[in-house]
C-alpha cells in the first residue's frame, strides 16, 4: 500500500511539473505531427499502401516522439540537484522508477492518442475498425517503450550527450516491442482482428513488457546509486 | 552510540582514490565539522555517507544501518550544493511532496509549519522559480528539516546564504543539537561551523589529517587547525 502511494506521489509530481512547463509534451507532439504530415506527402496514399505501412510509420513516429519525453524523465531532476533529494528519500528505487515510468506512459500515450486521428485524416484511413484491440496494442507497445526509455533515462542522466545516447541505446533494445506493435497495428488498421496469425506478436509484446519491467525494477537501485 | 560511523572507506574515481581509508565517527548529538581545502574529499565523503554512491572499500553506518537502508534514510536529512526543490512547483507543493515521500502523517500541515518557521508562509503558493535566491535557500533548509531527521548531512551549508538564511540555519542547527540531533557538515566557513562543532575532522587529499574535539583555540582562531595539522603545518 505504501509502495503504491509512493509510486503515485512520484507520478503526480512528474505530471504536474511537465504540465506546468509543457517542455517535453509540446516538443514531442509537435515532432509527431510534423513527421506524420510530412510523410503523408512523401508516400503514395493508396488504401492498400497506407495499410501496409501504417504500423511501421506510426510506431516509428511514436518511438521518436516518445524519446523526447523519455529524455526529460530523469533530466528533469538535474536542475537544483533534485535527484539527490529523491535518492536520499526513504523510497525504494523501484517505486521511483515505476512512478516515473507511469508519468512517461501517460505523456507518451497522450501524444499517440492525438497523433492517431491526425494520421487517419492525412492518410485517409479508417483506423477505428478494431479500436479496442488497437488500444490494447497501443497500451502494451507504449509500456514497452516507456519502461526501456525510463531505465535508460536514469542510466544516461549524468552523461553530457544524453539526448544522443538515449535513442542510440534504447532503439536496438526496443526492436522486439516495436516489431510486434508494428505488425499488430498494421493488421488492426487494415480491419483484421488479432487471430492465430498475429497472436504470437501479441504474446511477444506482453512477454517483452513483463521481462523488461522486471529487469528494470531489479536494476534501478544499481543504476541510481552504483 | 555513534550516529555516523565511517570505517576504512575508500572511494575511487577510475584509478584515482578520492577517499583513502577514512575512519571517523560522529557521536549522537554531536556536530562534526569536516574541513579541508578544495578537492580534499569533503563532498565525496558526505555524498558517500548519504548513500548517493557506494564506497569502493570499507563500511559506513548510520545508527548501525547501511546508508541505503530505508530506516537509515528516514533518519537522515541532506543539504547539498543544490537546493533540491522543483522550480515548477510552489513552495507548499515542494514541501508537501517531500512530506509524502517521507510518509509523514500530515505532510500538508508539516509543510505549512516549516514554511512558517523559515519565514516563507506568505509565499507558500508562489512558484519556486519566482523566488529570490535567499528564499530558495530557506526553502531548501525547510526541505531538509521537514521530516525531523536525527542526522543532518550538510555540504557547505552556509555558502552563498544571505544573512537571514544564515541566521535561520544557525538557529535551526542549534535547536537541533539541543534536541540531540547529530550534524555532519563540510564547510569552508570555519567561523560559523566551529561555533557549532563539537568535533573537527581535517581532510587532506582524501585522508583524515586530524580528528578530534573542537577546542577553544580552534574557535578563536579558525586557521589553527590548518596551521597545525594541514599541509605545511
Amino acid at each position: 500500500m505504501r509502495f503504491a502511494r509512493l509510486v503515485w506521489v512520484v507520478t503526480v509530481k512528474d505530471l504536474r511539473a511537465e504540465l506546468r512547463t509543457k517542455e517535453a509534451i509540446n516538443a514531442s507532439l509537435g515532432f509527431a505531427l510534423v513527421i506524420l504530415i510530412l510523410f503523408s506527402f512523401a508516400f503514395e496514399r493508396s488504401i492498400e499502401g497506407v495499410r501496409e505501412i501504417s504500423g511501421g510509420l506510426l510506431w516509428i513516429v511514436f518511438a521518436f516522439a516518445g524519446t523526447l519525453i523519455l529524455n526529460r524523465s530523469f533530466a528533469r531532476e538535474l536542475p537544483n540537484d533534485c535527484l539527490d533529494a529523491l535518492i536520499a528519500a526513504p523510497i525504494p528505487g523501484s517505486a521511483l522508477f515505476l512512478g516515473k515510468a507511469f508519468a512517461n506512459f501517460v505523456l507518451v500515450l497522450a501524444v499517440e492518442l492525438v497523433s492517431l486521428p491526425i494520421f487517419g485524416i492525412f492518410y485517409n484511413v479508417q483506423w477505428t475498425q478494431q479500436l479496442p484491440e488497437l488500444m490494447l496494442v497501443l497500451l502494451l507497445g507504449t509500456w514497452g517503450l516507456t519502461v526501456i526509455g525510463t531505465i535508460f533515462s536514469a542510466l544516461t542522466v549524468n552523461i553530457r550527450l544524453r539526448e544522443v545516447m538515449l535513442p542510440m541505446l534504447t532503439y536496438p533494445i526496443m526492436v522486439p516491442a516495436l516489431l510486434g506493435a508494428m505488425q499488430l497495428t498494421s493488421a488492426l488498421v487494415a480491419g483484421t482482428p488479432i487471430g492465430p496469425d498475429t497472436s504470437s506478436w501479441l504474446k511477444m509484446l506482453i512477454g517483452f513488457d513483463l521481462i523488461y519491467t522486471a529487469v528494470s525494477l531489479v536494476l534501478v537501485e544499481t543504476v541510481l546509486v552504483g | 552510540m555513534n550516529a555516523v560511523a565511517v570505517d576504512g572507506v575508500w572511494k575511487f574515481y577510475g584509478d584515482f582514490p578520492a577517499l583513502r581509508n577514512i575512519r571517523l565517527e560522529a557521536p549522537e548529538g554531536g556536530c562534526l565539522a569536516l574541513i579541508g581545502r578544495n578537492g580534499a574529499g569533503k563532498t565525496t565523503l558526505l555524498r558517500t555517507i548519504a548513500g548517493f554512491s557506494r564506497p569502493g572499500k570499507g563500511r559506513i553506518e548510520i545508527f548501525g544501518k547501511e546508508p541505503r537502508d530505508i530506516q537509515a534514510r528516514r533518519r537522515m536529512g541532506y543539504i547539498g550544493h543544490g537546493i533540491s526543490v522543483y522550480d515548477e512547483l510552489s513552495a507548499l507543493e515542494n514541501l508537501t511532496l517531500y512530506g509524502k515521500l517521507y510518509s509523514l502523517p500530515d505532510p500538508h500541515r508539516a509543510a505549512l509549519e516549516w514554511l512558517e518557521r523559515t519565514g516563507l508562509a506568505r509565499v507558500a503558493h508562489g512558484l519556486v522559480r519566482e523566488f529570490s535566491r535567499g528564499m530558495r535557500q530557506r526553502l531548501a533548509v525547510a526541505r531538509a528539516f521537514l521530516h525531523e531527521p536525527s542526522v543532518l548531512l550538510l555540504d557547505e551549508p552556509f555558502t552563498a546564504l544571505d544573512d537571514r538564511a544564515i541566521a535561520v540555519l544557525q538557529s535551526l542547527l542549534r535547536d537541533g543539537l539541543a534536541q540531540g540531533k547529530t550534524i555532519v557538515m563540510s564547510t569552508h566557513q570555519l567561523r560559523e561551523a566551529l561555533e557549532l562543532a563539537t568535533h573537527v575532522a581535517l581532510l587532506n587529499r582524501g585522508q583524515v589529517a586530524f580528528l578530534g574535539p573542537c577546542t577553544p583555540e580552534m574557535v578563536s582562531d579558525p586557521g589553527y587547525v590548518y596551521a597545525r595539522y594541514g599541509e605545511g603545518g
